[in-house]
């Protein structure tokens, strides 16, 4: 069996001061692999993202990333190797309202130089890559250059797919980005995630609270399974 | 570089409050540059008063009471001076000029100073500038002739051929009046800034003729009564003045003669060098001096605790903000840097602004500062004093901004990519 992208192995984490939210024995990612991760709100969905990430780290267990353990990493290397493999999309207010649009999009290759020589390589600039990303995910040509406040929620949150995929990261997390979005265009935005995913061979790790989305994955989990940690149900 | 791309443009995206902010620093900074321009230009100009002058000299006495009665018209000298005495160093080799001073009366409230020629032709002050006349000329051989200094003469509205009676004494109420020898306006000099302005010059014998038919200290009555005419015709020499300038040949000498004045065996005289009496006279006034410095220090520590206040409430509306740039790969120092940049631009913007102010300030208000006060304000670039005031604001907002760059570093460290509202 090949390496997965990414594998937990016995995590556990607690906020300060709270009873353990997450007690996962495993998990595993494939490379190029599209899979709904379900769970109420409160269930701890975001904080496991983050701990994927290496913003937190956890209490007990390991986290492999592309072969390497997070949690033995330094803060920094950590940072680094976060913003060099994964990129992330959040449920809304993705942007800075005072960058432009294009801005927005080349931040990543700003921090991490690994995704600014990707998106060189592959598009021939950062500006070109971020183009190329804004243009496949439909966004119109004309609103590159203005202030990303200035969009409305459904194109904020294409600009933040087009910024979670320039440089070719081999991870996109996507937290609820379709809550804040109508029926019809949650799917259309997801189309254009899949494809744009698969062009660039990122796998997506997609946590929402909204069964219906399951079925486009190629694999849907749910997280209150996953998690060994007792939670009272929420109303 | 980048990151002060994201801090200016968080900053632009409250420009409000950061017009606000940078506007308190400009204000505090334009405040603190003014004060130490006039301070050290009152400081220059104080101590250039008198120029030229190597040494004054008065009945014995404190050197500050002299220089206040002799050079500001302050007080009052305790003893006169033989016209022996005065004619004797007047006439010495090592003096090339030498100026009498007799002091006494008053008119509204002004004073009254009796001199020779060699007064407008010697006496300078500021750097090195001569006294000069705005309208007619200086006092000739006719006794009652005045010289009006530039601010009586304003004050006053007196023009020249004008007709004035001169007070006897200097207190300001009942004064008896000289009015039997009415004195007419001659000449008025142009500002000086000095308390030159503030004098009205006559001639020693202008001064002799007042006082000629005056016994113990009050006029004649009746037949002894000598008048304006009368006293033309009489030979009005003076048997004392009050003190007197000397010029010398030599400054090298200036020591010598000194101590050779106040060792005179004639009377006790007192010799005093100008620039070190003006440097004794300013140092009683440094207290005041320093605590407008001190006041001002504190305007702009208040300017950039506003700063520090803006910056640190604006923290927390600013927790997505840094969790985005967290989630693009931004580290926690770097989330920390962001915010001494931004309270560095802040402080500098403000700086910047306020020496704008200043330049304005003084481009406004040069012309008049300079004939009313006679403080020339220049409108040079910030001198090494100013520079390392500036430099020093700078710092002290990079150190007050380690704090909210501290919460900051905290808060990111805390929320990661959770943004929780
Ligand atoms: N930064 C944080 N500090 C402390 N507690 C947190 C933080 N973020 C989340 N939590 C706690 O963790 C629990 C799960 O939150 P979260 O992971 O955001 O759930 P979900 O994303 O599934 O809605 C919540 O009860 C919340 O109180
Ligand atoms: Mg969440």
């Amino acid at each position: 069996m090949s390496q997965p992208l990414l594998e937990l192995a016995d995590l556990g984490f607690a906020w300060p001061g709270q009873a353990e939210l997450l007690d996962i024995p495993r998990f595993r990612l494939e490379r190029g692999e599209t899979l709904f991760l379900k769970g109420p709100s409160g269930s701890g969905k975001t904080t496991l993202l983050g701990l994927l990430g290496g913003v937190q780290t956890p209490g007990r267990g390991s986290i492999r990333l592309l072969g390497e353990q997070l949690e033995r990493m330094s803060a920094g290397r950590r940072d680094h190797f976060r913003v060099d493999h994964i990129g992330y999309i959040f449920q809304q207010f993705n942007l800075l309202p005072f960058l432009s649009v294009r801005e927005n999009v080349e931040l990543p290759c700003r921090f991490s130089r690994l995704r600014a020589d990707r998106a060189r390589q592959r598009h021939g600039s950062v500006g070109q890559a971020a183009t190329m990303l804004l243009e496949h995910l439909g966004l119109p040509a004309g609103l590159l250059g203005r202030r990303a406040d200035a969009l409305s929620i459904g194109q904020q949150q294409r600009v933040a797919a087009a910024r979670a995929l320039i440089g070719q990261p081999e991870l996109v997390i996507a937290d609820e980005p379709t809550s804040a979005l109508d029926t019809d265009a949650r799917e259309a935005f997801l189309h254009l995630l899949f494809a744009e995913c698969r062009a660039a061979g990122a796998s997506l790790l997609f946590v929402s609270h909204d069964q219906s989305l399951a079925g486009l994955f190629d694999r849907s989990l749910s997280l209150t399974e996953l998690n060994r940690a007792t939670k009272p149900v929420e109303i | 570089m980048y990151l002060f791309r994201l801090a200016l443009g968080s900053l632009a995206n409250r420009r409000f409050t950061a017009l606000l902010t940078v506007l308190a620093i400009a204000l505090s900074v334009c405040l603190l540059l003014a004060v130490e321009r006039v301070r050290s230009e009152a400081r220059a100009s104080f101590a250039s008063t008198i120029s030229g002058t190597d040494l004054i000299v008065g009945a014995r006495s404190g050197s500050l009471n002299l220089l206040l009665y002799s050079v500001f018209r302050i007080g009052n000298a305790t003893n006169n001076i033989r016209w022996e005495s005065f004619q004797h160093f007047a006439e010495h080799p090592r003096v090339k000029w030498a100026i009498p001073i007799s002091l006494g009366d008053s008119h509204r409230g002004y004073r009254v100073m009796g001199t020779s020629p060699a007064y407008f032709a010697h006496y300078h002050y500021g750097r090195g500038q001569p006294l000069r006349f705005s309208a007619g000329r200086a006092f000739a051989t006719d006794p009652f002739e005045v010289v009006l200094g530039a601010e009586v003469a304003e004050a006053l509205g007196y023009q020249l051929g004008e007709r004035i009676v001169l007070a006897h004494g200097v207190a300001s109420v009942s004064l008896v009046q000289h009015d039997d020898k009415p004195f007419s306006v001659v000449g008025i000099l142009a500002r000086t800034g000095t308390p030159v302005d503030r004098t009205l010059h006559i001639s020693l014998a202008g001064m002799e003729a007042l006082h000629v038919d005056w016994h113990n200290g009050v006029p004649a009555r009746g037949a002894g009564r000598i008048s304006a005419e009368q006293a033309r015709q009489m030979k009005l020499q003076p048997k004392a003045i009050t003190a007197f300038l000397l010029g010398l040949h030599s400054k090298a000498a200036t020591f010598a003669l000194q101590r050779e004045i106040n060792e005179y065996r004639g009377e006790p005289l007192l010799a005093i060098l100008p620039g070190v009496a003006l440097q004794e006279l300013w140092s009683l006034m440094g207290t005041a001096e320093q605590a407008l410095f001190v006041v001002s220090l504190c305007v702009v520590l208040t300017g950039l605790i506003g700063m520090l206040t803006a910056i640190l409430t604006s923290l927390n509306e600013r927790r997505r903000e840094m969790a985005i740039l967290r989630s693009v790969g931004a580290r926690p120092w770097h989330v920390a840097s962001l915010l001494v940049l931004e309270a560095f631009a802040l402080t500098l913007a403000g700086v910047l602004l306020g020496l704008a102010l200043l330049y304005l300030a003084i481009a406004a208000s040069q012309g008049y500062v300079q004939s009313r006060y006679g403080l020339y304000l220049p409108l040079a670039l910030p001198g090494a004093h100013e520079w390392a005031l500036l430099g020093t604001i700078l710092c002290a907002a990079l150190l007050l901004s380690a704090l909210p760059a501290w919460r900051a570093y905290r808060q990111s460290l805390a929320d990661g990519l959770t943004i929780r509202l």
